[in-house]
């Protein structure tokens, strides 16, 4: 404790990825004071370093509504953010390697039929009319034609800067150290010193987000993952649309400059250390089956690998919406691999809940209050 | 006690001088070189049917690589040669290595790493023009492949490769338009001032300075700023002389580099601290002065952790397999290990004279025009840099990567790494070590993709 009084604010946001920080920007656009605290620098972690689809195909039906809205400001994102971030709609393909793949396929358009994805299913002929690069072992695919692929480094920064220039304060270098209840408000202190006070308490802190829940009583089942990747030289531009694959797989998409960038399998990370390290194993069997899958990446040379902190919660979907144990306090984390995508969306229902009360978007399945008793 | 596994990454003075100690002692290190045949860059050997002679291949240093690939030579048999394979990670205990396209893990108790040096050049209006080319390949165009890189080289650069190259051009006969020294005449001072302490091969710098006027090639100090001009490739080198006037000279090749940079991603990679060094405006990895790394079981030696120079780079190997013989309880002989510590040490007083003496010209790198190419491999100007330093608020150099792709190319990072580093830091206003380094991140070197599971070896 400092003696200093703390700086009063009316939310303050733990966790300065996209999610917090486009809780920020919107929140700041309905005129709401905030600040964000941010431990390194915004966009750093899970936000900064993943593969950059920007993918509503595949997604659980309970994360299509927020999908949908969140694709709905990605097209919009120059105007919003003032930097496209390199969005390009290229279309995702999801692809089959066997019957029951395909078989798979087809029932995820049949179920996803109402949420208006335009997803095409298409047999190998088809596939391999509009993709001839593809090698032996690919049976089938499902496309989505407006699903695509941004700049993953770009896209914190980028909120940052516009919820900064809208009047946010945006600290990093801050981490919380202490988080605590304060009257009806919320109180957080930070490893510099100071103290900051505020009657709504946001909890974006990604896959630390679950200290901060556990912190208020709502412990949940995240376990910390280390998604890797990895990226080519730059080779003549060929493919179009971002790949997807079933379980076990890796997914690829290439830049118009060229290079190719592909992840799967996972490293080692640690909330601890704050350190997340490449297995290169994975790096040698990813690329084996890159090269496996489309044999004109035979011979191209990798340039760089590398992983990042991500929280991935039991059921796969994230704790979004007001805490069930406290009044003020919202939770937005534990995205399991789909923040990138859903980040600019989380902000605007976030912001909703905190000023209106309530959001249109449907958010129920993300509820904390699913984990209470799991202990 | 079971043997040691050990892992020797490189065939250079370093690593032929670390393997020998160590089968002195009855082990038998794997050792993990890039080229085809030992001798590093500096004693690289002639390809199969080169026939110039050894004297023309090195020079004064000719006896000296002669002895360092016949000490490699009398190791046959007795390490786990494995040329032609790039070591591009370590994990735990395993080097990854890619040879002839199959990669391959090798599992290790101990891993000295001698990984060496790559040619440190400033980008310059003009660079990246056919044409232009680092000094360390032009040194190895013509001792390896027979040939100079142009009609007419223009030499513009520091360090004593600057001048050991234009004279190895002269004397091959080529046109050597002129040599231009980016330090000023009192840097050249200090150098000479130094040679007493100096190995045989720089001790020549005057002899190298004094053939190149011989011949009547002008060798100009103090040259603050220049450009290769053309337009398919190079036909002029525009400089500034010390008073400020504009030159031009007309030339079909560039010869540019400022000295030598210590390759130490794959230290990096294996865990090894670095530290800010003010002297050379770099990283360098921590070591003892034996070599060890605060890592357990990693050793550095060589140019790979600090340009010190071949015969410095021999003592240093010797030292590391003795400090890795001593961890392992090996006794090591006191006597011995005294006297080469009292080598390095000399060889050390003369390294800070050389580093004093050819200082990387940060000015000269923060001075890169807004236009001009600072990352080739991406094609990012300076002024991108600074914009993103300026506009983005990029403190740090990671953060202005991440927002320009500035060292994010094919080459990783070496060639506009430093000048990144120098151009941030100025347009920040901070010391240069406030804006951190590009971090290394596997691979160490470009690896191709694998084409099947990993085989897992041993030694």
């Amino acid at each position: 404790m400092t003696g200093a009084p703390p700086i009063e604010t009316e939310v303050l946001v733990i966790g300065g990825g996209t999610a917090g920080l486009s809780t920020a920007l919107h929140l700041r656009r309905r005129g709401v004071a905030v600040v964000v605290l941010e431990k390194g620098l915004a966009g750093a972690q899970a936000s900064g370093v993943n593969f950059g689809g920007v993918r509503r195909q595949g997604r659980d039906l309970a994360e299509l509504p927020l999908a949908q809205r969140s694709r709905e400001i990605w097209s919009r994102l120059a105007a919003l953010v003032g930097d496209d971030c390199e969005f390009t709609p290229t279309g995702h393909l999801k692809i089959a390697t066997s019957a029951a793949e395909c078989a798979a396929l087809a029932a995820y358009a049949d179920a996803v039929h109402d949420h208006d994805l335009a997803l095409e299913v298409m047999d190998e002929a088809r596939l391999r009319a509009r993709f001839p690069w593809f090698g032996p072992g690919v049976v089938g695919g499902s496309f989505c034609p407006d699903d695509g692929q941004a700049n993953p480094r770009l896209v914190g920064p980028a909120f940052a800067r516009a919820a900064r220039a809208a009047g946010a304060s945006v600290i990093e270098n801050r981490e919380a150290t202490a988080v605590e209840r304060d009257g009806a408000g919320f109180r957080v202190e930070t490893a510099g010193g100071e103290a900051f006070r505020a009657a709504v308490l946001v909890n974006t802190a990604g896959a630390w987000g679950g200290r901060v829940a556990a912190r208020f009583g709502e412990p949940v089942p995240m376990e910390t993952v280390a998604p890797q990747m990895a990226v080519s030289e730059p080779i003549n531009y060929f493919i179009e649309p971002v790949l997807g694959m079933f379980e076990g797989g890796i997914y690829l998409r290439q830049i118009p400059r060229g290079n190719v960038i592909f992840g799967g399998g996972r490293g080692d990370a640690s909330t601890e250390t704050n350190r997340a390290f490449v297995r290169p194993e994975n790096t040698l069997w990813t690329s084996a089956l890159a090269t496996r899958l489309i044999p004109r990446l035979k011979g191209v040379n990798l340039i760089r690998v590398w992983t990042g902190i991500e929280g991935e919660m039991a059921d796969g979907l994230p704790a979004l919406g007001p805490s069930r144990a406290t009044d003020g306090l919202y939770h937005a984390f534990g995205f399991s691999g789909h923040g990138f995508q859903l980040g600019p969306a989380v902000g605007a229902v976030l912001a909703e809940l905190i000023v209106d009360g309530r959001t249109e978007t449907a958010i129920d399945a993300f509820d904390i209050g699913r984990f209470a008793g799991d202990g | 006690m079971s043997a040691p596994r050990i892992v020797i990454v490189g065939a250079g003075p370093a690593g032929t001088r670390a393997a020998e100690a160590l089968v002195a002692r009855g082990l038998r290190p794997v050792v993990i070189d890039e080229a085809p045949a030992s001798g590093g860059q500096i004693y690289r050997r002639p390809p199969a049917g080169f026939t110039r002679s050894g004297r023309a291949l090195h020079g004064f240093e000719a006896a000296r690589a002669r002895r360092l690939h016949a000490a490699f030579d009398a190791l046959a048999g007795a390490i786990d040669y494995r040329p032609d394979t790039l070591a591009w990670n370590v994990a735990g205990s395993a080097v990854h290595v890619v040879h002839d396209g199959r990669h391959a893990a090798i599992a290790h108790d101990r891993l000295i790493i001698a990984s060496g040096a790559f040619d440190r050049v400033l980008p310059f209006p003009g660079w990246t023009l056919p044409g232009v080319f680092s000094l360390g390949g032009a040194q190895v165009a013509l001792k390896h492949q027979g040939c100079a890189i142009g009609e007419r080289v223009a030499f513009a650069g520091s360090g004593p490769l600057l001048y050991l190259v234009a004279w190895q051009y002269a004397k091959a006969g080529a046109d050597v338009a002129l040599v231009l020294d980016g330090a000023s005449p009192a840097a050249r001072r200090r150098m000479l001032a130094a040679l007493p302490t100096a190995p045989a091969r720089i001790a020549k710098g005057a002899w190298y300075l004094a053939g190149l006027r011989v011949r009547g090639i002008p060798v100009i100090s103090g040259v603050r700023a220049v450009a290769a001009r053309g337009d398919e490739r190079v036909t002029m080198l525009a400089w500034r002389d010390g008073k400020g006037r504009e030159r031009e000279t007309a030339c079909d090749a560039i010869a540019t580099g400022h000295g030598l940079a210590p390759e130490t991603r794959l230290a990096e990679i294996a865990g090894c601290p670095l530290a800010f060094d003010p002297d050379v405006r770099d990283w360098l990895p921590m070591t003892d002065g034996d070599g060890r790394t605060p890592v357990e079981g990693l050793y550095l030696a060589g140019d790979g952790a600090r340009i010190a120079g071949a015969d410095a780079s021999e003592v240093a190997g010797t030292l590391a397999a003795l400090a890795l013989l001593a961890d392992c309880g090996f006794a090591v002989d006191r006597a011995r290990l005294a006297r080469l510590r009292r080598a390095r040490a000399r060889l050390d007083r003369f390294r800070r004279a050389m580093e004093r003496a050819f200082p990387y010209p940060g000015d000269l790198a923060a001075a890169l025009p807004d236009d001009a190419l600072l990352c080739r491999c991406e094609a990012i100007t300076a002024g991108a840099l600074r914009a993103a330093a300026s506009e983005a608020d990029a403190g740090e150099i990671n953060r202005a990567k991440a927002l320009t792709r500035v060292g994010m190319g094919r080459c990783q990072g070496r060639l506009c790494g430093p000048a990144a580093r120098e151009i941030l830091a100025a347009a920040r206003g901070v010391a240069l070590a406030r804006v951190g380094r590009l971090r290394a991140q596997a691979p160490a070197r470009p690896v191709p993709f694998a084409t099947e599971p990993p085989a897992e070896t041993g030694p």
